[in-house]
């Protein structure tokens, strides 16, 4: 981008794109935000608005996680699992052992880098399909879970642990408690909007839209998507860190949350296959099913009929979207133009 | 890149001979390892549970089979048996003579299901995988809503279809391998059939050609939702009530796992039913082995994990070595290097069109 123009050709690129593919996700998360508050004002009190971001903040970090990996053309069925697995483990080790606490989150760090690493590898050069590798991955990580707990996880986190899923900076004026969940999910949304702009980013991209020609081009394909895997490890790693500070440990803990990070980030436009999609309308599509579940307390579902209004308004949002994506490349002004070239050019 | 090999009648073959010679030898170690314990894997009990597990795996995974090589997808497949086991027993109600009405109802709500699949796959363009895996949390939903455990009552007439038996093998098992033929026979002597790996081979390049891509998708998702709800008249038949629980039990990712470890090309357009039949009975005996060794469900989640993959591994290599497959359009090569995920068309499409002269 040229210095002259930069700012508003940056804008206008911005608003095309807001108004594009991603438009429906934000439309959609503005919409029930706006039914919640005003089924419940209260809900727009800092208080009740920070707790909203602490619960949505692991399912925020595993969809930036899951959209590296979808964008490249993959899946990550494995992060569910490893979530659950990350959680139970580290309760196993640090049994409510002060000290043990930072050894053992570098050590889920180590650890979820690795099983990403397996994943991709599994992926690229034994050119197994990755919805069978990752599903392995989570057949073997929730095996694991099954063995260490024998059905009731034993072990206790650490008070420290809990410190990034539970708490914040205290004292605010105004609002009062800025949760730490928060900080972590901008600085990492943040980085990851960084990383999606280096050549590493593009690359990714250009891998999920066509690997051959990705590859003609010079892209060392394999190692791009293994290093998307990785990265979706350790933000599962993440996520798992929050989620058991925030919600303690149970054997259920990160069960499903593959599907449902999947779900996040396909409602934020992100084309499954790979090739197109904004990490940042990803995050939103993470907010916009946790606002879905609010919403659904709010009007006192029975909480079994809400897997229903799940699957209805995700078919309806995706179907929404790829209609209009449809009639969008039926226009010749737009075939031309490649969703990330507005970084390059 | 000669596609008209000689193995063209019998196309995918020898993908076939390698997942039953696997069958043989996951047999043979495993009732080594089983007489080493003193036990015996070819008991009557053994061999009749085994079989009624691969009945019950078998007809989701022939389904699977069909959609899967359309490219297509679906995960809604245990909800779907779990559903048309509550209708069947819930109408039955203990009458035998409410069976035919209880089976219709429950085939027939079974196949609008699949055709709502297939609408929302192909006119809606919603990804088979987000279509299906949104049906079955519909589904799901209405399930724990209405049916907090099991319900209906299913007449001792009806429950011979799970328990009647000729010698060791059960009578499900019979009519899984005759659907299992008759699949075979649609795929390779039907014109929907054939529709059906051109579809998935290019969905493009069949529509130019003239074959009504959005009809045969369809139809696939209809067969396989019907021979899902055939699976939840059988857990009807051997439970004695519907039961809303067995969407729990994973049969959807197991059955995609079935399919492709009987060499059916996830991305669609090669592979088949005889195949997926050797990998379901993979799938049981590795289970059966496993439950008579007492093997701690660690490892053999372990195990079958990596036998998974191991045996996709193989495949893999065997697709890019250029194998004999059935290739409708063969000028145009296969992409097995490009891993875009199944219904993929939007992306697929416009980059082969790109592509083409």
């Amino acid at each position: 981008m040229t210095g002259g123009n930069g700012i508003a050709a940056r804008l206008r690129t911005i608003t095309e794109r807001v108004l594009s593919g991603s438009a429906t996700v934000f439309v959609l998360l503005g919409l029930i935000l706006v039914v919640i508050s005003v089924l419940n004002p209260k809900f727009l009190e800092p208080g009740s608005l920070m707790l909203f971001i602490k619960k949505a903040a692991p399912l925020v970090l595993l969809a930036i996680g899951q959209y590296f990996v979808i964008v490249s053309g993959e899946f990550d069925l494995s992060v569910g699992s490893l979530v659950g697995a990350q959680v139970v483990i580290a309760a196993l080790l640090i049994n409510g052992v002060e000290s043990a606490t930072v050894p053992v989150i570098l050590g889920m760090f180590v650890g979820g880098a690795l099983i990403g690493l397996v994943n991709g590898l599994v992926t690229t050069l034994l050119k197994v399909p990755s919805i069978i590798a990752t599903l392995g991955m989570m057949l073997v990580l929730y095996g694991a879970i099954r063995w260490l707990t024998g059905g009731a996880p034993t072990g206790a986190l650490s008070e420290s642990f809990r410190v990034a899923g539970r708490q914040g900076i205290d004292g605010v004026p105004v609002i009062g408690q800025i949760p730490w969940a928060l900080l972590i999910m901008v600085a990492l949304g943040i980085g990851a909007g960084f990383l999606m702009r280096s050549s590493w980013g593009r690359t990714l991209v250009a891998v999920g839209d066509n690997e051959r020609a990705a590859t003609f081009a010079g892209a060392r394909a394999w190692w791009v998507k293994t290093s998307a895997f990785i990265l979706s490890g350790l933000l599962a790693t993440a996520a798992g860190i929050l989620l058991g500070g925030y919600a303690g440990v149970t054997a259920q803990v990160g069960q499903g949350l593959e599907f449902t990070a999947i779900t996040a980030v396909v409602l934020g436009g992100v084309v499954l296959g790979g090739g197109r999609g904004w990490v940042v309308a990803a995050m939103a599509g993470a907010l916009t099913v946790e606002a879905l579940f609010r919403l659904f307390t709010q009007l006192n579902l029975p909480s079994t009929i809400r897997p229903t209004a799940q699957g209805l308004i995700i078919i309806a949002a995706v179907a929404y979207a790829a209609v209009d994506r449809a009639r969008r490349q039926r226009t010749p002004t737009t075939i031309g133009t490649p969703r990330h070239s507005d970084v390059a050019s | 890149m000669n596609a008209l090999t000689p193995s063209r009648r019998s196309p995918g073959m020898s993908t076939t001979t390698i997942v039953y010679l696997a069958l043989v030898a996951i047999l043979v170690i495993g009732a080594v390892l089983v007489s080493m314990s003193g036990r015996n894997l070819f008991s009557n009990a053994n061999i009749v549970d085994l079989l009624t597990r691969s009945s019950l795996l078998g007809f989701i995974a022939i389904g699977q089979t069909l959609v899967i090589l359309c490219r297509s997808l679906d995960l809604s497949v245990g909800y779907v048996m779990a559903l048309s086991s509550l209708i069947a027993a819930t109408t039955m109600d203990g009458q035998v003579s409410r069976i035919p009405i209880a089976m219709a109802a429950a085939l027939g709500v079974a196949a609008v299901i699949g055709l709502v699949n297939g609408v929302v796959v192909t006119k809606l363009k919603v990804n088979a995988f987000i279509a299906t895996l949104g049906m079955g949390l519909i589904i799901k939903g209405y399930l724990d809503t209405n049916y907090a455990g099991p319900a209906g009552d299913v007449p001792e007439a009806f429950q011979s279809f799970g328990y009647t038996r000729i010698g060791p093998i059960p009578l499900s098992t019979i009519v899984m391998f005759a659907v299992a033929a008759a699949g075979i026979w649609f795929l390779h002597r039907s014109r929907t059939g054939h529709h059906m790996y051109a579809v998935g081979g290019d969905a493009e390049v069949a529509r130019m050609s003239g074959v009504r891509t959005d009809r045969t998708v369809i139809t696939a998702h209809v067969l396989c939702a019907l021979l899902a709800g055939v699976a939840g008249l059988l857990i009807a038949s051997r439970f004695g009530t519907g039961s809303a629980g067995v969407y729990d039990d994973g049969y959807d990712l197991e059955s995609i796992a079935a399919v492709v470890l009987g060499g059916t090309y996830l991305l669609g357009g090669r592979g088949g039913i005889g195949g997926t039949v050797g990998g379901v009975l993979i799938l049981a005996t590795l289970d059966s082995v496993f439950n008579t060794l007492s093997v701690d469900p660690f490892i053999k989640d372990v195990l079958r994990g990596t036998i998974i993959i191991a045996a996709v591994a193989v495949y893999a290599r065997r697709s890019l070595s250029g194998a004999p497959t059935r290739r409708r359009f063969p000028e145009r090569p296969p992409e097995p290097d490009i891993p875009g995920q199944p219904g993929d068309t939007p992306t697929h499409s416009e980059t082969g069109a790109g592509g083409r002269p």
